[in-house]
């Protein structure tokens, strides 16, 4: 068969298969974090920011984008939350996180490591869903009366997953 | 592992948390709505956000019920000695006025937060 002139042949590279196992393990890990059972509804440990810190911090920004949000979608498929608002909330802290991560790349890398990273996006991530539930689900104040309980979580699930994170990246970077 | 930086963050961030914290429990007694009981049952549950008046029938006559600037109060009702107009304004959730000759009360409850997904 003679192939048609517009037929294009993607050739995958090796950062794209690095992007491609990083979202298939966070979105492994999102499936623990879904069935790790929590004590306030939004209380998660966020284990698949994981994969986000690991992949900014070995190929850069745009694959931490590409993992978080195929883990995302990923995820929404396989808990059958797609487009559920738990979707849209996830996607809205999701995104509010990787914003504060691309701004986190002007922070001098001496003084401030994978931890100050993964604790400010755990906040991010908590403000852009907070933010989205008193926009759209809740048009209420009354839901900031979550917000510290939520933050002090994300304080702890924030310091957690930075230093899980820092582990891998100095585990890759010595092979 | 951890930085110079990371303790700052991490400083800041516990700071932020304990103001956040403060403010919670002073947040706490806020009152959102009014609920208005009639023969001790739940007739009718109305926001604190917005101005009104409402007239409660007993079996005195009206006890009028009025809302303004999230505080409500019973401003006027038949009943001999008057002590549940007396009482004034309510403010915080909990508080509570009983109008008792006319089988009437209110009581302004705090935020009710409800969840229905399971999922964020």
């Amino acid at each position: 068969m003679t192939r048609s002139p517009t037929e294009r042949t993607l050739q995958a590279s090796t950062d794209d298969h690095r992007i491609a196992s990083l979202a298939a393990l966070a979105i492994a890990l999102g499936m623990v974090d879904a069935a790790i059972p929590s004590p306030l509804p939004g209380v998660k440990p966020g284990l698949a920011n994981i994969m986000t810190l690991f992949a900014l911090h070995t190929l850069g920004w745009r694959a931490a984008v590409w993992v978080t949000l195929l883990r995302v979608v990923g995820a929404g498929l396989l808990l059958g939350s797609l487009f559920t608002p738990g979707f849209w909330l996830s996607l809205g802290g999701a995104l509010a996180s990787l914003l504060l991560l691309g701004a986190c790349r002007a922070l001098p890398e001496r003084h401030f490591s994978l931890v100050s990273h993964s604790l400010l996006a755990a906040q991010a991530h908590l403000l852009g869903q907070l933010l989205l539930v008193r926009l759209f689900l809740i048009p209420y104040d009354n839901i900031l009366v979550l917000f510290p309980p939520l933050a002090l979580a994300a304080l702890l699930g924030g310091v957690a997953n930075g230093l899980i994170a820092s582990h891998l990246v100095q585990a890759h970077d010595k092979d | 592992m951890f930085k110079a930086g990371d303790y700052l963050v991490l400083l800041a961030l516990c700071a932020l948390l304990l103001a956040a914290f403060l403010q919670l429990g002073r947040h706490a007694g806020e009152a959102s709505s009014v609920i208005v009981r009639q023969n001790g049952t739940e007739t009718l549950r109305l926001p604190l956000r917005l101005n009104r008046l409402h007239i409660a029938h007993g079996p005195l006559g009206l006890t009028e019920i009025e809302i303004h600037n999230g505080q409500a109060r019973i401003r006027r009702d038949p009943s001999p000695r008057q002590y549940c107009v007396q009482q004034g304004w309510l403010r915080h959730s909990g508080d509570i006025a009983v109008c008792l000759p006319n089988r009437v009360s209110i009581e302004l409850a705090g935020p009710d937060l409800a969840h229905d997904s399971l999922a964020y």
